[in-house]
């Protein structure tokens, strides 16, 4: 049953990466019969697969290819080669996500309306809202079988998660739960329940946990008009003496190289290598890039304003064992700038095995002050702060001008400064995350700086206005009719929520639209 | 364990018979490094015994942990004990050794105090040599498995079903 299209094949649609966006949009189209070539660098793993350890399974499915950074965020400091940590396999970073799985609020929707003028951000509304996108929510929530919606019960909480909501509650918290998540807390869509396996970073070895690599992609593939090409990683998009683009060039596993023509091409390859990718293919018409006519292109990368707090206790707590990320406060979410800040933040339990802890508690951290924290391991409790970041033109993603990868392309430097809104935020989360501890009984709390970036955002920024930014409310480009940006580049904000199931929320309505266009043969 | 102790069997008395005491905790002899106790022993590849030993105690000083043994620290940095890293090693601990004798002392080893060991260290924490050791052993200490249940970490739990009937939720002194 699985297609296979021929290379010089130009009525396909073309989607370049598999993750949240590219997996959902491949499997979407072909369900309605629009025929797809899906060219994902990577390789292909299944549950089977995945293995529980943190190392391995960071070498089985990380992007390692070479990036840089530049800033003054931690992360270039910490972990210089490596700002963002995403997986190079058939469905992407949905192999590792959690599932946290959260609407945008309505006034999310219009950070410039409700924030107003805040210096230094380029703060825009997005020319979508929270109306307009509440079905595509609910298409969204029925696909990853989210908890707390539809019928779907609440995943019970683990120790991680009862020692949170013991703080939160005595600090007079008043949304607290095991959150909604894209984990089964009942068997769905031939998946089982989730085990409590607590592995959930390194691919739910149980396909409890929603992921585009055994959900979507293998629908798609079974309606016979998707072919998902593994191990093929995009090196350029051409186009068109009319500037229309044509299709694209791939490495294949061996390194061969191949053109696959195409009637429409999606970029889904996440917010650093997607905006890369449009860069990278610069010709004499488009000097600057692919629709990169308002200069956007590579801007506003965001990253979420995160960090972590974990405390120790008298008593084990062994956070490991059950769902990562097994609970949220979400009182912080609001919108109250007497805090200081603009835009909110949530709390989520985190927990990492002992391995990962000894690399991100404290990185760089040594001596007796770190190795007390570890000798607590058994006893910790831990929780992760996302809230919302100011998107800044100078936060961006460049090509480098020194370092190639091992295609001879320029890598991506990724630089990043903190807003002093972010700033501020962060003192604020980690003040609460280190106060709802001590409500629990913390002797020792640890304010721990961010991770390479889970979530990146918004380079590639969706606009009313083509002066504004690169994609309009169908994350069609504005000026390659034929060009779509179907990841969490087309953010225009990030809102204090996951992104994922806004990603798939909007590739869901993206199809819906690539493909009336189709038979209405406007593309 | 992983360091196999590459030993042959010798007693604690002949192990000291062919050697010296490296500062307290470690037995330093013609090509090896020993425990007091005998109770692993490494033969040095590329690196001088007394090197190794001073490398051993360097990574204990970066990462004490009290409760777990030198063979944990051997296993972390026995990586170095080759031919291609040896000369960048040697290097850093002549340079260590030299900031000790500045301060005092006969040798790092020598520095019987933690403390003093520590105030050593954090004035070469910028170097390259000392950036290297510290951040190799993060993986090559912290990702031994076999030292995993001595911090209480359960690693790999698919294959007993997960957590679900192992206690997930029960945490009961809260
Ligand atoms: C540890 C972790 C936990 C997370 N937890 C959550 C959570 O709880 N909730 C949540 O909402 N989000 C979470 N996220 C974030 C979430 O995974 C991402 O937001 C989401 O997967 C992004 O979707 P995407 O389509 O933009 O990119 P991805 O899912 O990353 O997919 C992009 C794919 O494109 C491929 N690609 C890139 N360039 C090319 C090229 N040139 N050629 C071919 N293929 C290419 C990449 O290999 C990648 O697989 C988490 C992320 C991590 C790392
Ligand atoms: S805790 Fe649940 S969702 Fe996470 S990996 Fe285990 S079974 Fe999957």
């Amino acid at each position: 049953m699985v297609a296979k299209f021929d290379l010089n094949d130009d009525s396909v649609v073309l989607i370049i990466g598999t993750g949240a966006g590219g997996g959902v949009l491949a499997n979407e189209l072909a369900q309605k019969g629009v025929k797809v070539v899906a060219l994902k660098a990577g390789g292909r793993y299944l549950p089977e697969d995945y293995i529980n350890d943190e190392w391995d399974a960071f070498g089985q499915l990380s992007w390692l290819d070479a990036r840089t950074t530049s800033g003054d965020w931690r992360v270039a400091q910490d972990f210089s080669g490596l700002p963002a940590w995403i997986v190079k396999a058939v469905g992407g970073t949905t192999i590792h996500w959690a599932g946290a799985s959260l609407r945008f609020r309505p006034h999310e929707w219009k950070a410039r309306t409700t924030y107003g003028h805040v210096a230094g951000a380029n703060l825009l509304d997005w020319p979508i809202d929270a109306e307009e996108m509440a079905p595509w929510y609910e298409k969204a929530e029925a696909k990853l079988g989210v908890t707390r919606t539809g019928n779907f019960p609440g995943l019970p909480g683990n120790n991680n998660y009862k020692v949170l909501e013991k703080g939160a509650l005595a600090l007079g918290y008043k949304e607290v739960s095991t959150g909604r998540m894209a984990i089964n807390s009942v068997e769905n869509d031939d998946r089982p329940a989730c085990q409590q396996t607590g592995f959930c970073f390194q691919g739910c070895k149980w396909g409890a946990k929603w992921s585009a690599a055994y959900t979507d992609i293998p629908k798609g593939e079974a309606t016979g008009n998707l072919e998902v090409r593994s191990n093929a990683q995009v090196l350029r998009i051409e186009h068109d003496e009319k500037g229309r683009v044509t299709g694209a060039l791939y490495a294949d596993r061996e390194g061969n190289q191949h053109f696959q023509k195409a009637r429409v091409v999606c970029v889904a390859g996440n917010s650093i290598e997607s905006p890369r990718l449009l860069l990278n293919s610069a010709s004499e018409m488009f000097p600057d890039g692919l629709a990169n006519s308002s200069g956007q292109v590579g801007r506003n990368y965001m990253r979420h304003v995160t960090g972590s707090v974990y405390g120790v206790f008298e008593k084990p707590v062994r956070m490991w064992r059950g769902t990562t990320m097994a609970g949220i406060v979400q009182d912080e979410a609001r919108f109250d700038p007497s805090r200081g800040f603009v835009g909110g933040y949530e709390l989520e339990t985190l927990s990492l095995g002992l391995p990962f802890m000894a690399a991100f508690l404290d990185p760089g951290g040594w001596g007796r002050g770190f190795t007390s924290a570890m000798d607590d391991y058994e006893r910790m409790a831990g929780m992760w702060i996302v809230g919302e970041d100011m998107p800044q033109e100078t936060n961006r993603i460049t090509l480098s001008s020194t370092v190639k990868d091992q295609y001879v392309l320029p890598a991506p430097n990724v630089h990043f400064d903190d807003h002093p809104n972010d700033i501020a935020m962060r003192s604020h989360a980690y003040r609460q995350g280190e106060a709802i501890y001590r409500a629990a009984g913390a002797t020792r709390t640890f304010p721990t700086p961010p991770y390479p970036s889970t979530h990146n955002l918004g380079t590639n920024r969706m606009s009313e206005h083509a002066r504004d930014g690169v994609v309009n409310r169908h994350g069609q480009t504005h000026d390659i009719p034929n060009l779509f940006i179907s990841d969490g580049s087309q953010f225009t904000t990030g809102a204090a929520e996951n992104p994922t199931l806004t990603i798939v929320a909007l590739a869901i309505r993206q199809a819906d639209h690539i493909s009336a266009e189709l038979s209405r043969q406007n593309l | 364990m992983t360091t196999k102790p590459n030993w042959r069997g010798m007693t604690r008395r002949q192990l000291i018979a062919r050697s010296f005491a490296a500062g307290t905790t470690l037995i330093v002899g013609a090509g090896f490094v020993a425990a007091p106790n005998a109770a692993w022993a490494y033969e040095a590849a590329a690196l001088k015994p007394e090197t190794l030993a001073t490398l051993i105690r360097m990574a204990r000083d970066i990462y004490p942990h009290d409760h777990i043994g030198d063979a944990f620290y051997v296993t972390a940095v026995k990586g170095y004990d080759t031919a291609e890293a040896a000369a960048e090693i040697e290097a850093g601990i002549a340079a260590l050794n030299a900031a000790a004798q500045g301060a005092g002392h006969a040798s790092y080893l020598d520095a019987a105090w933690e403390d003093d060991r520590v105030a050593l260290l954090r004035g070469m924490e910028k170097s390259a040599f000392f950036q290297k050791i510290r951040g190799g052993l993060v993986t090559g200490l912290y990702n031994q498995k076999e030292l995993w249940p001595l911090f209480g970490y359960e690693g790999e739990s698919f294959s007993h079903g997960g957590y679900i009937d192992r206690g997930f939720d029960d945490i009961d002194w809260l």
